[in-house]
């Protein structure tokens, strides 16, 4: 099992390097000039703009440039955000949590809807249960984010107003970050108002951004449960006479498990580019709305630093998946 | 029923937590402040965030005007040569007191001079500490306008200038002139962390900063020193929420209580809402599309007279601005002093234009209209302007192509002397001053720079130049009256519009003032 870790831990290193590359370049490639950019309608002095830029170092080689990027990352230093001059590792570190709450309570609506309703709807496969279900899931993944989140807002917050349109938390509440998650925070400050608050804050973006995970989880269980339905081991066990929920349960859901699994860990780099518009629609204050903010400014340190961590954290993400499907069956652990 | 039972506990938990006094307003800011140290940005959002709450400087608009009125400064003089310009401060003015910040002495001299010497003496440690970068400061060109500033008593303070400039005062209203607290941030300097001035200011404004919540909200509550007394409401919260049509849902749903920047076709609704009033005025801008004048056949003042005459303005205005703006005639909007209203405008005519254009000998022109990529508080939608422009232009025989490049490049390139096209632009005012627009975009030391129609003609640079010294408004209003007759004699702009800004807020709110200048201030906004 450990070396099966290291082999995959090494495999990484070559595709975080392309990452690096990708992600310096990227920013670059696009037209626009972060000082022009911050000088506006003024404008600025020719002398102004060359001591400018030989000040952000941006008057030296790309190559050079990016060598620099490189040995500040070893050292784990982005270098500052051209806008707020301050380091963007902090700035990424105060925002991801945010990002990452928001996606695990999406994640988690997902996997509770979408698990039983694709194991539901391969059970009654044809019936009109199996169709409403596949059809509401077709539907939730054509359904542009934007739009989505709107539609929702206008009819639980604004016409019922059972919930808050935007936020994080009641502007009432002001919860020391400690670990940066706030329905944490807020135990850990034990204030069970703020408690609630953020979990009524987190209901309806949780849904937002959780209503496309949950349609391809419906129907990856769905088909994979078919497939398992079908083997010999299945037949076998009805043979035995096992009760039905048994056979689904235990002979079917687990194996069919493994490629479900596999569909959730892809969510997260869904989930991450979800996250952009739902929180840009929620003023969820995480990392999405933070990297739109930072292309618009070609604010060079901050994007290529936030595209860097965040390919990070989706080959780590890659990685425990595949070591869960060591747990799962354990026939691949070798 | 369990999700109403739920809501309900919620809903008690909440009230629970409110104190019943406290009165707190919700402002729905369209994003996140930059820093909090007004010096150091240009963007209106930070300085909402900054210097209209929490500083004060020397002088002030008068709110809802473009007036300059005293502020720190109880009173100025102007010395006869116009060099140099002494204030009196007033001397009950404290610092804000904060967790992070106990002041020992009244506003004086020393936070005066200190707050210019950070922006432009190179030993500044603030002035080493951002690398200069003080960019409001540096593009007003205040460096090389202040010779010296000199401390006559603890409560006056002179400026000497290096050539006479009627504007100067005015710009001491501006943002980055904020005052700051000399014994704040020397106390920060001796315990090594400089830096936080600009995440936990200390002004002497109407509200004091509490805390920052990245990309989510600024608390502040009322100074209960404010030298004007303390403010009606006691706390004051920007919710940051950066889609214009999220604001709307949170206002109606009465989680903010006013909302900058509403979109142009959410107005009609908002104005029909019982909940909520728009308040309306027109924004402080223009927007003009400047012909290269050093290019044929662009050179020739009846070519872009018949241009101009060729487009529809208000077509424009009703389709681009659904009307949320007006035809400008003049390079300077209505509502600032020195507007020539007797200007007459070049009447949209395509007929007459198409002769005129004959008569100039000019056929088959073709020409490049540039369309700016961005949507700018003058401008909501130039691409769409520049397509109504190309109809009316092929009207009246002349080919039109449109182009665009990203923003900075179109800055950049819009601003070369061998620009091929006319260029759409506009320009929001820093200072209310007429000088502000025509001595900027249109004098002849804007030529590949600020000025986009490379237009340089003598007697309008010799009106304006000489404007800028008078110190008498009255007499400088008549040189810009004259300035706006030659400018629109030799039209070196079709003059497009200015837009009208819209603040929508809910009927408790009673004292918000629209700031021309397109700032959001809560100085005297109460909550009924």
């Amino acid at each position: 099992m450990f070396k099966f870790f290291l082999v995959k831990l090494a495999q990484l290193v070559p595709t975080f390097i392309g990452v690096t590359i990708v992600a310096f370049s990227f920013i670059r490639l696009l037209p626009g000039d972060p000082i022009l950019l911050m000088a506006g309608e003024r404008g600025i002095s020719a002398e102004r703009y060359a001591e400018l830029k030989s000040q952000l170092g941006f008057d030296r080689s790309l190559i050079v440039q990016y060598f620099d990027f490189l040995k500040g990352l070893l050292h784990g230093d982005l270098g500052n955000s051209l806008v707020t001059h301050a380091p963007v590792m902090d700035e990424f570190m105060s925002r991801f949590p945010a990002t990452l709450e928001l996606s695990l309570f999406a994640l988690a609506f997902a996997v509770i809807i979408g698990l039983p309703a694709g194991v539901l709807a391969a059970v009654k496969r044809g019936k009109t249960l199996d169709h409403t279900v596949m059809g509401i899931s077709l539907t939730g993944y054509s359904m542009p984010i934007f739009w989505w989140g709107l539609l929702l807002i206008m009819l639980f917050s604004s016409t019922l107003g059972w919930t808050p349109v935007s936020g994080r938390i009641s502007y009432m509440y002001f919860i020391e970050p400690v670990t940066g998650f706030m329905t944490i925070d807020s135990l850990i400050a034990g204030d069970w108002g703020a408690f609630l608050s953020s979990l009524h804050y987190l209901i309806l973006p949780s849904i937002v951004l959780g209503t496309i995970p949950l349609a391809v989880i419906a129907r990856q269980t769905r088909s994979s449960m078919l497939e398992v339905l079908g083997e010999d081991y299945v037949r076998t066990a009805r043979a035995k006479g096992l009760s039905n929920f048994r056979v689904i349960m235990v002979h079917t859901l687990r194996n069919a498990l493994i490629s479900v699994v596999t569909v959730i860990g892809l969510q997260v780099g869904l989930l991450l580019a979800g996250a952009i518009p739902t929180e840009t629609i929620f003023s969820w204050p995480g990392i999405g709305k933070w990297m739109i903010d930072a292309i618009s400014r070609r604010d060079y340190p901050s994007v290529q630093g936030g595209l860097v961590l965040i390919a990070f954290i989706v080959m780590i993400v890659n990685l425990l998946v595949d070591l869960a499907y060591g747990v799962i069956n354990p026939r691949i652990r070798h | 029923m369990k999700k109403t039972l739920l809501a309900a506990g919620i809903a008690a938990m909440m009230l629970g937590a409110t104190p019943v006094m406290a009165k707190t307003l919700v402002y729905c800011s369209e994003g996140s402040p930059e820093g909090f140290d007004p010096s150091l940005y240009t963007a209106g959002t930070t300085f909402d965030a900054s210097s209209k709450t929490i500083y004060n400087r020397l002088v002030q608009f008068k709110p809802g005007t473009t007036e300059v009125e005293p502020a720190l400064a109880k009173s100025w003089e102007v010395s006869d040569d116009g060099l140099e310009v002494t204030f009196h401060l007033r001397d009950d003015v404290k610092f804000q007191t904060t967790d992070f910040f106990t002041p020992s002495r009244l506003l004086n001299a020393d936070d005066v001079i200190w707050t210019f010497e950070r922006q432009m003496d190179k030993e500044n440690p603030y002035y080493k500490l951002a690398n200069g970068s003080f960019e409001y400061f540096n593009s007003m060109s205040m460096g090389e306008l202040i010779k010296s500033i000199d401390k006559v008593d603890d409560h006056t303070v002179k400026f000497v200038l290096t050539q006479p400039n009627a504007p100067f005062v005015a710009n001491l209203a501006m943002d980055f002139a904020s005052i700051h607290s000399k014994e704040y941030e020397q106390q920060l300097l001796d315990e090594g962390k400089p830096e936080l001035a600009n995440q936990q200011p200390v002004g002497t404004g109407p509200f004091q900063f509490v805390n920052y919540r990245e990309d989510a909200a600024i608390r502040y509550q009322a100074n209960p020193d404010y030298f004007r007394g303390k403010q009606p409401i006691d706390n004051l919260v920007f919710a940051i929420t950066s889609d214009a049509q999220v604001r709307y849902q949170k206002l109606m749903a009465g989680e903010c209580q006013v909302m900058p920047f509403p979109n142009p076709s959410d107005v009609e609704a908002m104005q029909q809402n019982d909940d909520i009033n728009v308040l309306e005025e027109a924004g402080l801008n223009v927007a003009y599309l400047a012909y290269n004048t050093q290019q044929a056949p662009f050179d020739k003042p009846e070519v872009r007279k018949a241009l101009n005459m060729a487009i529809n303005k208000q077509a424009i205005i009703d389709a681009v601005f659904q009307g949320a703006g007006q035809v400008a005639k003049n390079p300077i909007p209505p509502s600032m002093w020195g507007y020539n209203d007797a200007i007459q405008d070049d009447r949209y005519d395509p007929e007459k234009a198409k002769q005129m254009l004959e008569d100039a000998g000019v056929e088959n022109l073709k020409m490049n209209i540039w369309a700016m990529p961005v949507q700018r508080p003058y401008m909501p939608n130039a691409r769409r302007t520049a397509e109504l422009m190309q109809s009316d232009l092929s009207k009246v025989g002349v080919d039109a192509e449109i182009v665009t490049y990203e923003w900075g490049e179109y800055l950049k390139r819009s601003s070369d002397t061998k620009r091929d096209g006319a260029v759409i632009l506009g320009w929001t005012g820093d200072n209310g001053d007429p000088d502000n627009f025509m001595g900027v975009l249109l004098g002849c030391d804007g030529v590949g720079g600020a000025n986009r129609s490379q237009w340089c003609y003598k007697p309008f640079d010799d009106l304006i130049q000489k404007a800028r010294t008078l110190d008498s408004q009255e007499d400088r209003a008549k040189l810009y009256e004259q300035a706006q007759e030659i400018f629109k004699e030799q039209a070196p702009w079709d003059t497009l519009a200015h837009s009208t800004v819209f603040m929508p807020l809910r009927k408790e709110v009673t004292g918000y003032k629209i700031d021309p200048l397109g700032g959001h201030s809560f100085e005297g906004v109460d909550i009924e």
